[in-house]
């Protein structure tokens, strides 16, 4: 194998490289396909429409990356249970739209904090107890109302309706927010000392804990991150969806998971890049936009797409760890025998 | 008394003590809850009997969730499998209104098994042989399931109109007890004598521990992993044809939904720890009738059933929390700690 090859497979942006190209490799063959397809609105879109999804997977990217079996299932449901809510205060109080929108965060904060204490206080594992939470959250929206509870307020009606233009091309307030939170995400595991510690956890738990990293504090915060973002997410879904229902984000938490490991994101922990996670996400808009296009194929087919690219991804993520264990060990060899030599 | 506490030390005793305070409720709160009588047509009616029946397919897919996850694993594709199964046997049957089948009952009953078995081998090769986490593996069935069984279907809900297709999720003519907890009991017996009569369940736990200590000590574990996920997938076959008779239809969508989070919980409910070893099929199956009584009890006070979650999730946090270690750990200090405060007075 070549030098630069075998360097680029061994390097850790390399499941972002393969997302990324994958990515212009779809959008190009709608291009090329479709009439119309290749246009700044189209791409634009696939941020408006997945707006919610993408702010949802920076989350469970976190929880995922702090190791130890980490994961979140909860979030479908707590977005769910935020539109819901914010549904409910606007329709059944006085209490505005922008004081409702702040009060709903917390919704996402004390489901964090449940998780996060079950997971640390109780070494429960985070499968089960966030698997717990979600039927909470969906129990708790069908106890505010069992039927859908419309969003007919007229400021908040606006606010959904509010997009950034970029000369021909507009961009919705949804979708701003998501790559806000986008890039925030990156800051902070990039240039944070708490960032740092989620891939320390992640990487090795033991070895963090003799750092001297308090892991119990930076997972019971992973886990509110992780809330937060999900109810962020949820009202980022009310904008498109302006209501309130209880089979709102179903399935979302997988789809979330799925996008998280097609962005290069490993489910043992300690690896993962939030742009790629955006690229993940992105490529399941692109499929359905693919889809939709195409006018004759059904929705389900992006199910069967999705789970091929899955597969290729674990595989591929499968080789490319080896590769990197061989190199090392050959690196390895390389140095003892030199010391050898110098003897 | 040795006998008592030897038997409040167990890890039966949890999942036993759940269920009896659930049944206690309800002989308490519910009218008639233990009554059961017999209809008409001879077959046996009454809540014991409908919980049980409801637990079945419950059951079976726990029964190989249990395998799964001694080894260290979790399968949470078996919902989208009961899914493809009911379609796989829904469509060989065929739609036809007049009732006669398009290929006779049983090749339609094998067919729905060997797609159950087909989807176990492929995430055991996943898992065995490429060595991928278990729970990775198996999303991608989980996403592309209940597209394979769209595809099958052609995206409609086929009905079948045959009639013996029902006995499976009903009673066969003539005897007494529904079909499906004949099919839960035979499973159980099979599991039982897998367990107990051969070293397969030794192989299981010791694959659960320590795979590469295992593999030293001479146990096949690519096999043993091999042959849970396939043996899942048979369950997962199996509840299928169950699910898929109840309606007497394949509907892609909605057959099997959410049961693996319901197979998961029981098995954890029985007292089998998510990081593999030591496993209890007892438990499962207590843990499997644990959840479907309180679904029951639920219903039967007016709960609904979309509201149900709530209340299913507090008491799950509330059985998986007595079960941790740290709870443990912190009921016995308080014990010392009182005993101690005894002495010193």
């Amino acid at each position: 194998m070549p030098k630069f090859l075998s360097d680029l497979i061994a390097s850790p942006r390399f499941s972002f490289y393969v997302t990324g190209l994958l990515f212009i490799i779809l959008f190009g063959i709608g291009s090329v396909s479709f009439e119309g397809f290749f246009s700044p609105q189209v791409f634009l879109n696939l941020f408006i429409d997945n707006a919610a999804l993408i702010i949802v997977t920076v989350g469970v990217t976190f929880c995922i990356l702090s190791g130890g079996g980490g994961i979140d299932l909860s979030v479908g449901a707590v977005v769910s249970l935020t539109c819901m809510s914010l549904a409910y205060l606007m329709r059944e109080t006085s209490i505005g739209p922008y004081t409702s929108m702040f009060l709903v965060l917390f919704i996402g904060v004390a489901i964090g904090l449940i998780n996060g204490f079950f997971i640390t206080f109780f070494k429960l594992q985070p499968f089960i107890v966030t698997l717990g939470t979600m039927f909470l959250c969906r129990g708790l929206t069908a106890m505010i109302s069992r039927d859908s509870v419309p969003i007919d307020n007229a400021v908040y009606g606006e606010l959904a309706f509010t997009s950034l233009e970029i000369g021909d091309c507009f961009l919705s307030l949804g979708a701003c927010i998501a790559l806000i939170v986008v890039v925030i995400a990156t800051i902070v595991l990039r240039y944070t000392s708490f960032g740092r510690s989620v891939y320390a956890i992640g990487g090795n738990e033991q070895s963090a804990r003799l750092m001297g990293i308090r892991v119990d504090r930076v997972r019971l915060l992973v886990y509110v991150i992780s809330g937060v973002c999900s109810a962020l997410g949820g009202i980022a879904y009310s904008w498109i969806m302006l209501s309130g229902y209880t089979l709102h984000g179903l399935g979302m938490e997988m789809d979330a998971i799925a996008s998280s490991v097609i962005g290069g994101t490993q489910l043992m922990g300690g690896v993962g890049f939030i742009p790629g996670t955006l690229l993940g996400v992105m490529i399941q808009g692109t499929i359905l936009t693919i889809i939709s296009f195409q006018g004759t194929l059904s929705a389900w087919w992006t199910k069967i797409v999705v789970g091929i690219l899955l597969c290729l991804f674990i595989v591929m993520q499968a080789l490319v760890t080896e590769h990197k264990n061989r190199l090392m060990r050959l690196n390895a060899e390389g140095s003892a025998k030199k010391a050898k030599k110098a003897k | 008394m040795d006998k008592l506490k030897q038997f409040t030390q167990s890890s039966l005793m949890l999942p036993l003590c759940a269920l009896a305070v659930l049944l206690l409720f309800n002989a308490i709160f519910v009218d008639d809850f233990f009554t059961i009588s017999m209809m008409e047509n001879g077959n046996l009616y009454g809540r014991p009997i409908d919980i049980l029946y409801r637990a079945s397919s419950l059951i079976i897919l726990a029964l190989g969730m249990t395998f799964v996850i001694a080894t260290g694993g979790i399968d949470i594709s078996v919902g989208a499998v009961v899914a493809i199964s009911a379609a796989t046997c829904c469509l060989m049957l065929g739609g036809d209104i007049s009732g006669v089948p398009e290929h006779p009952f049983i090749v339609a009953i094998i067919a729905a098994l060997c797609a159950g078995i087909i989807s176990g081998i492929w995430n055991g090769t996943l898992v065995a042989k490429f060595k991928i986490q278990a729970m990775v593996a198996t999303l991608i069935l989980m996403t592309s399931g209940r597209g394979i069984a769209q595809l099958l279907t052609d995206g409609q809900i086929i009905t079948v109109y045959y009639t013996p297709f029902s006995y499976i999720g009903g009673n066969i003519p003539g005897v007494m007890v529904p079909t499906a907890m004949i099919i839960a009991f035979l499973m159980v017996c099979l599991v039982v004598f897998l367990d107990r009569k051969t070293s397969l369940g030794l192989m299981i736990q010791s694959v659960g521990i320590n795979p590469t200590a295992s593999r030293y000590a001479g146990v096949k574990v690519t096999a043993v992993l091999f042959a849970v996920y396939i043996f899942s997938g048979f369950c997962a076959g199996t509840a299928g044809l169950i699910e898929g008779s109840l309606i007497r239809a394949a509907d892609a969508n909605n057959a099997g939904l959410n049961m693996e989070m319901d197979a998961i919980l029981a098995v954890t409910l029985g007292g089998t720890l998510m990081v593999g070893g030591r496993y209890y099929i007892g438990g499962t199956i207590i843990g499997a009738i644990t959840i479907q009584t309180l679904t029951t009890t639920m219903y039967a006070v007016g709960v609904s059933s979309d509201r149900l979650p709530a209340i299913k999730a507090i008491v799950i946090l509330l059985i998986i929390t007595i079960q941790s270690e740290r709870f443990k750990e912190l009921y016995r200090n308080w014990r010392l700690k009182k005993s101690k405060e005894a002495a010193n007075a």
